[in-house]
């Protein structure tokens, strides 16, 4: 490219440069950085798509937190859903990741099977465990019963309808089993052969050896874990629905019931501002304690 | 090349494992048990969702509210699946999930994600890293923060009940998949394309006759998983796609399962659900069968190696 106009040869990478990630910033513009300050103007509106938005101050704010019952119902059933399904998913993958990574015949046969259900439609998935967890004809119900058990209302008890979302988020960590058995893959055998001379056995080794090397990436993973479990909407919303009785009504679910069903996007918009600065804080949060147990030896 | 590496390995493995046999004690074999017992436990609590979804598709009502449950129904009613596909029109929603959603919205992300990537990683300027650093900090906006705004852009143009407020973001690259690239991109020897500069090509030339060809794994690992996200995506057409004649297969799903709970009177209702849940997965299945080394690969890469 020969421009007479820019001088030196940076000038011309930067301008190059610049063409080449032109899409993305065109996209960043428009699609995130426009709607990002306009939901926070929105936010401080009333606004039903059919008239023009009202400038309402705090109002949408002062609603939220005086005179919304549901709301406050919806930060605890998040919260609730959060704090567990993202660590607990975290536990269960790095398990099956560690059990995968011991010496074992067809290796690739069991990840094969374990990640599948990672990349299944959300649809199915809702469709298959509402049928497996139905009280009166599920197959789950159906085999407690004839092992003498009790049947348990898993989706239409108010108690349990949050934790049994929890354990098919959990049935879904393919993703993570992968990037954790490829992480686990990675930790340099001289580390346990060195710790094998001085007498360690394999919990001493599991603990002190591969859960150490696999900080940094349980940190990214536990951070995707909480800003996708904030957000969580596809599951919950075919499975449950939000009920029974709102035990399930996640800040995702409430959030698109105020925009597209009561048609409140002033108040959805405040919504979604509060949840975004809910995970900035988050993930600072997680950053900032990282340095104490993430461990970064091997980094350059 | 391949055979001989893995004769070899055959030929070598009965000897460490006969070495590890003897070295297991009783305590040893009790570990062996223990482990194989709780993988297959695994397995099963893995693979029995898919197969009762399977069995019970081959079920008419009958079989299906009676205990103890029927684990291989005969007779097994195959019509079940062509039945419930024309229920609705499944094949029109397969269309629309295809050839309006999920092949445009691959291509879009595919092309414009390694174009981006290029920029962050193959040319050095000033603003680069900070930029890409950006990018990658979007990946943390909550897409809820942007979903009323897009709402109304989308609806200012006229795009509501089509798949362009889907399809024409694509184009602009996904954080997730130009990382994903930068990060194979860099791994290509920087000689290669000084070469090619100074044999005269332009960054065009070098991104499109020598950069692309050398990256097909990585970029078919992002064709998969994008093809896939838009295959499985639920909440993007149902914000955007009102009209039963363009739904996707998510939402056909759900419109049936809806059929049949607002009339309990329609006979092989979970059946029905689970002949077509059957049919959508089956692609997605196959996919995975034929590329599963390219994702395992392509997902172990996203974990953040630097």
């Amino acid at each position: 490219m020969n421009l007479p106009f820019l001088k030196t040869r940076s000038q011309r990478d930067t301008l190059l440069g610049l063409l080449f990630v032109s899409p993305w910033l065109i996209g960043f513009l428009l699609w995130t950085l426009y709607p990002l300050i306009a939901s926070l103007y929105y936010s401080f509106t009333r606004y039903d798509l059919l008239r023009p938005a009202v400038w309402i101050g705090f109002g949408n704010y002062i609603e939220l937190f005086t005179e919304d019952a549901t709301f406050m119902k919806v930060i605890g059933n998040t919260l609730y859903y959060v704090l567990l399904s993202a660590p607990l998913g975290i536990i269960s993958a790095f398990l099956m990741a560690a059990l995968l990574n011991t010496k074992i015949a067809a290796r690739p046969f069991f990840r094969a099977i374990f990640f599948f259900p990672a990349i299944v439609p959300t649809i199915v998935v809702a469709m298959v465990w509402q049928f497996l967890l139905n009280t009166q004809f599920g197959l789950i119900n159906a085999l407690m019963q004839g092992l003498g058990l009790p049947v348990i209302p898993f989706l239409s008890s108010p108690d349990l309808a949050k934790p049994s979302l929890i354990m098919i988020y959990m049935w879904a960590q393919g993703n993570a089993i992968v990037i954790f058995l490829a992480t686990l893959q990675d930790v340099p055998r001289s580390l346990y052969e060195a710790a094998e001379l001085d007498g360690a056995n394999a919990l001493h080794k599991f603990w002190h050896i591969t859960i150490p090397m696999c900080t940094p990436v349980i940190l990214f993973n536990l951070i995707m874990g909480f800003i996708d479990g904030f957000q969580s909407f596809t599951l919950p919303w075919l499975i449950t629905g939000g009920g029974p009785s709102k035990s399930t009504e996640l800040y995702g679910l409430y959030l698109y019931r105020n925009a597209f069903e009561y048609l409140r996007m002033g108040k959805a918009a405040a919504l979604a501002w509060m949840l975004f600065i809910v995970i900035v804080i988050f993930t600072f949060i997680l950053f900032r304690t990282s340095a104490r147990w993430v461990y970064y030896g091997n980094e350059k | 090349m391949n055979i001989q590496p893995a004769v070899l390995q055959k030929s070598q493995q009965p000897k460490p494992q006969a070495d590890q046999r003897r070295r297991l004690g009783i305590g040893g074999w009790i570990a062996e048990i223990i482990k194989y017992t709780v993988l297959i436990l695994l397995s099963v609590t893995f693979v029995m969702p898919f197969y009762w979804m399977f069995s019970s598709a081959l079920k008419n009502d009958a079989q299906v509210y009676v205990a103890p449950p029927i684990w291989f129904p005969s007779p097994a009613f195959w019509n079940n699946f062509p039945d419930a596909w024309n229920s609705q029109p499944f094949t029109q929603y397969m269309f629309n999930t295809l050839f309006l959603y999920a092949i445009p919205y691959t291509l879009g992300v595919v092309l414009s994600s390694a174009i981006v990537a290029y920029g962050f990683s193959r040319i050095q300027w000033k603003w680069r890293d900070t930029l890409f650093y950006l990018c990658l900090a979007t990946m943390m906006v909550p897409f809820q923060v942007q979903m009323v705004p897009l709402f109304m852009i989308f609806k200012q143009l006229g795009w509501i009940n089509s798949f362009l407020p889907l399809i024409v973001p694509a184009f602009c690259g996904s954080p997730y998949y130009i990382f994903m690239l930068r990060q194979f991109f860099r791994t290509i020897p920087a000689e290669l394309s000084d070469a090619a500069r100074i044999d005269g090509a332009s960054e065009f030339d070098i991104l499109f006759r020598i950069m692309l060809p050398l990256s097909r794994p990585a970029l078919t690992v992002v064709a998969l998983l994008s093809f896939i996200g838009a295959w499985n995506d639920y909440l993007g057409p149902l914000i955007y796609v009102h009209d039963q004649s363009k739904f996707v297969l998510a939402l056909g799903v759900e419109n049936l399962q809806r059929t049949f709970s607002f009339n309990s009177t329609i006979a092989n209702a979970y059946p029905y659900l689970m002949a077509v849940s059957t049919l959508v997965v089956l692609p997605i299945l196959i996919i995975f069968f034929f590329g599963q080394r390219v994702f395992i690969e392509g997902i172990s890469m996203t974990g953040l190696k630097e």
